[in-house]
């Protein structure tokens, strides 16, 4: 059949630039590969070249590949299933780039990019190295590859193709509408479903880009591992990569941490970090990252722990992919709050991962023996000694992490299922231990010396740091008002040990700077990583332990069982105008309002007052509505920012849509000062005032506004005042209704009628009282997180830089 | 043998150790019958809410309960009963995972994680409705 108005050639260009990507990283593998083992230089030389060219082409396939796709969502050809899936004509322009990694196949090319610019960077630098790591490169890109070909072998997908048509999906072929040669002209066709309005957020165009920078370098120090086995140079890469190491650790950590931001800023996750699977799954290969990095270091610097290194990079990148195959399988989707759904690619998936973890591990087996070793060991008194065992408990904690993370791989086979109880402390009770121990040897390694330090040195320089620590420390015990007992006190003096610990961290590390660099900033670029560090973990400690809700119930309505522990009431509901107790605060919701509107968000205004000191400020959480008229929405927090702590709130419910509102405005008319009767009581046309100007409305001359000045007075004998607008713009009529909630009563101006009086609409209803329920939280200390998060990724930039003039010292010495 | 290695054995030792005594405290997957027989003892089920009867919840009262029913692959139906705000999207789950214990006849979640929702992705508004939509035209 003749279909109308389709754009074939975008989307046939963009498959042909898909398989050319496969094809070309496919040659690269090869050429690489024979580069590599070739034993003559030129033979070395015409293969290199070639492996080159053909990754030239690949990139620019893939970078082909990301274009056509841009080109496809941007002219809004919705004919094609991933604009029509993930765009729409609403759709800003910058989240153009947000809806290609909003899906599955977009990301993979998100990844795939990523290696692509650091395989141009590695042609250039990587020098003798070249060869065998571009083959490790090229095949990465090559697998990531097939996850985007979408074609069909022997009755198995393989891989997404962005490039399908609605009309060619699963349930495109089963949807009669595509029968019809025009079936684009129909409305459903014309816009599509839109990016989901929790992804409309500039944290969307950000995190992700930096977050698949940080995975795909993480392939850059497993390469080179791969390249020093393979090579049998097994210790001459270590300074080379070493930056690289920092690099991936550096970004990955960024990435991690933008996500944790994202969360806490924008969404109503109620926190910063939840030991998700997801997070868990990018925060696991960070840990091994980082233990492998501090073991590169120690090589480096002393010929130890170089198996170690080689274990610790090449398991890094393991679970990388193990992470990748546990977040797009869907097997977490019933455990995770934000994992893909599957999308019939696990054996692929899988297949990912054996491909690279089978060899890598067969191979080091293999090498293990070689791998050169100092045979003398290294003295408790050296810094390497408690570096590696630092290493060490990184990579259990990170393999505690990953054990419970697997929990649904491992009930695969197992007969009794079995989660988590309570998810948080699964974690939090074993990762505060680990706090304390890297906290304190993080604290004290760098004043040891490699290879033995010799009595006494040590003690000199390190007593102030750990006085410091101690009396900082104690204090902030004593004063800091950390109580948190939920879990016993043997858990509050863990909680109290870790404080001291990243208290010692900072303390230590800054003093370091000063007495054991003497003040050398260049080379400080580790230490400054500890301090934030450090930083992190008071700001972790603080804000967790002390985080507080604010919208404690104390009014609940139900009393039945009052044991927070059963009923913890964290929600408070306010009603519109009233002043509320909440905690220290007195708390009015005041209104909502939209920008505009087509604006998808609403935005309500809650007033706060400090009970006591009449401090006071004012927040405005939101509701974001679903795209595409979809009933539903999502909240957004919003905080206010004080210098040591936030108060972040967010909607926890609001009452049923106000339309289903059944009550009519039932029409009354009136003369100056008569009287007209509701249910509990009667209403007094006090005066009727032209244009307005008050508190309430401001109206000029200019405009065409009439006010009815009420007085209503009730069966009670209370009096309240209101004043219902009508106006003309355009030459049609608008009503601005007014409300007296403590009545339940809504009141209109609808005309003038003929004989000069004034019709009023009266309105009468229970379901009138406009109110919302909200979750208030107090994070102390939150900012020393931010603040410990941007020192550590400096700390990381500094010691990249310094890393690297040291390789290339070494270099030009060789 | 060397300190370093024997370091290495106790720390691993330690860990399997912990390891293996925090396995213990791991819940299971229950069905609504067998989480009625370990009543008053955590656990978890995956079920679907029971349209047939009605979402209770009305923040105007009380913002912190929220009560439904839910009915599972063998046919059998509980109450459940969550002591924190309604999850938004809670009646378009496909799939929900419920974290707590069988009191009587009510299962009841006291913590806020207690409940997870398996939308037909997370990040997506429900795209089989716009399916849908297509396919009966």
């Amino acid at each position: 059949m003749q279909y109308l108005g389709e754009h074939l050639l975008p989307g046939r260009l963009g498959h042909f630039f898909a398989l050319l990507s496969f094809a070309a990283s496919f040659v690269a593998v090869i050429a690489y590969f024979k580069a590599t083992q070739a034993k003559l230089p030129e033979e070395q030389n015409s293969w290199r070249r070639m492996g080159r060219t053909a990754f030239y082409i690949d990139v620019a396939a893939v970078f082909a590949v990301l274009f056509t796709i841009l080109y496809i969502v941007s002219s809004r050809l919705f004919e094609y299933n991933f604009a029509w899936e993930h765009s729409s004509k609403a759709l800003k322009f910058q989240y153009l780039l947000a809806c290609v990694w909003e899906a599955q196949e977009g990301s993979f090319l998100l990844w795939n990019l990523w290696v692509c610019v650091l395989g141009l960077i590695l042609i250039r630098k990587a020098d003798k190295w070249e060869s065998p790591v571009m083959t490790v490169m090229s095949f990465t890109q090559f697998c990531i590859a097939t996850m985007i070909m979408g074609i069909y072998l022997f009755g198995n997908k393989i891989g997404l193709n962005p490039f399908i048509l609605v009309r060619q999906t699963e349930f495109g072929m089963r949807a009669p509408i595509f029968s019809q040669p025009d079936y684009l002209s129909i409305p459903q066709m014309q816009d599509g479903q839109g990016l989901n309005a929790l992804l409309q957020n500039y944290w969307m165009v950000i995190h992700p880009p930096v977050l698949f920078l940080g995975y795909s370098s993480t392939v850059v120090p497993f390469a080179y591992a791969i390249a020093g086995l393979w090579k049998r140079d097994f210790g001459g890469w270590t300074r080379a990569a070493l930056p690289w190491t920092i690099f991936s650790a550096c970004v990955l950590g960024t990435g991690i941490m933008m996500g944790s931001a994202w969360a806490y800023e924008a969404l109503s996750f109620g926190g910063y970090w939840g030991w998700d699977p997801v997070e868990n799954a990018s925060l696991v290969p960070w840990l091994v990252m980082v233990a492998g990095l501090h073991t590169q270091v120690i090589y480096n610097a002393t010929g130890h722990s170089l198996r170690s290194t080689y274990f610790f990079l090449i398991t890094q990148f393991v679970l990388v992919l193990y992470s990748t195959f546990l977040t797009r399988s869907g097997i977490l989707g019933d455990l995770s709050v934000h994992a893909f759904v599957d999308s019939g690619m696990n054996v692929q998936l899988a297949s990912f991962v054996l491909v690279f973890l089978l060899p890598a591990y067969a191979l080091f087996i293999a090498r293990y023996k070689q791998i050169p070793h100092i045979v003398k060991e290294e003295a408790t008194d050296s810094r390497e000694f408690w570096m590696f065992i630092g290493s060490l408990i990184l990579f259990l904690s990170a393999a505690y992490i990953i054990i419970f993370t697997s929990l649904p791989v491992i009930n695969l086979v197992r007969e009794k299922k079995v989660n988590t109880d309570d998810a948080l402390f699964t974690y939090n009770r074993i990762e505060i231990f680990i706090a304390i121990l890297i906290g304190i040897f993080t604290a004290f390694a760098q004043y040891l010396k490699y290879k033995g330090t010799g009595k006494g040195v040590l003690m000199k320089k390190l007593w102030l740091p750990t006085a410091v620590a101690l009396v900082v420390s104690t204090l902030v015990s004593i004063f800091g008002g950390i109580h948190y007992d939920k879990y016993g006190a043997g858990f509050l003096a863990a909680i109290h040990l870790a404080l001291f610990a990243a208290v010692y961290t900072v303390v230590a590390n800054a003093e370091y700077i000063r007495v054991g660099l003497k003040g050398n900033l260049r080379a400080a670029g580790g230490s400054v990583a500890h301090i934030g560090f450090g930083l992190m973990l008071v700001g972790i400690l603080i804000s967790s332990s002390r985080k507080q809700v604010l919208s404690y119930n104390t009014a609940g309505v139900t009393f039945s069982n009052p044991d927070p522990k059963q009923d913890p009431l964290e929600n408070l509901t306010l009603v519109k105008g009233v002043r509320t107790e909440m905690n220290k605060y007195w708390a009015t919701y005041l209104g909502n309002d939209s920008l505009d509107e087509r604006s998808q968000t609403r935005y309500f205004h809650i007033h706060f007052q400090d009970k006591q000191t009449a401090d006071q400020f004012d927040l405005y959480p939101n509701m974001m509505k679903n795209t595409k008229g979809q009933e539903g929405g999502s909240p957004n927090p919003d905080k206010f920012h004080y210098w040591n702590r936030d108060i972040f709130t967010y909607i926890s419910a609001l009452p049923p849509d106000d339309n289903q509102d059944t009550a009519q405005f039932l029409p009354q008319a009136l003369k100056l000062k008569d009287t007209a009767f509701y249910s509990k009581g009667y209403i007094i046309l006090d005066s009727v005032v032209k244009d307005p100007n008050n508190d309430k409305y401001h109206f000029s001359p200019n405009d065409t506004a009439l006010m009815a000045s009420l007085t209503v007075v009730s069966r009670d004998s209370m009096r309240y005042k209101a004043s219902p607008v009508i106006f003309i713009k355009d030459n049609q009529p608008h009503f601005l209704t007014d409300t007296v909630f403590a009545q339940d009563l809504a009141l209109r101006f609808n005309k003038i009628t003929t004989d000069q009086r004034i019709e009023l609409g009266i309105k009468e209803s229970s379901e009138m009282v406009p109110f919302i329920a909200l979750k208030v939280l107090e994070f102390p200390q939150i900012n020393i997180l931010w603040i410990g998060t941007i020192i550590m990724i400096t700390g990381f930039v500094m010691s990249l830089l310094w890393r690297r003039r040291q390789a290339k010292a070494k270099m030009s010495v060789r | 043998m060397k300190k370093i290695h024997i370091i290495i054995l106790i720390l691993i030792a330690a860990s399997i150790a912990v390891l293996v005594s925090f396995m213990g405290s791991l819940t299971t997957f229950e069905t609504i019958a067998s989480a009625r027989q370990k009543s008053g003892k955590n656990v978890t089920i995956i079920a679907h809410i029971d349209k047939s009867q009605p979402i209770e919840y009305d923040p105007a009262k009380d913002p912190n309960y929220l009560s439904f029913h839910i009915s599972d692959t063998l046919g059998n139906t509980a109450k459940v009963v969550y002591h924190f705000e309604k999850p938004y999207d809670l009646e378009k789950a496909e799939r929900i995972t419920l974290k707590g214990k069988m009191e009587g006849d009510v299962f009841e979640i006291t913590r806020k994680d207690g409940i997870l929702l398996k939308c037909p992705s997370k990040y997506k508004d429900d795209p089989n409705n716009a399916k849908q939509a297509l396919s009966q035209n």
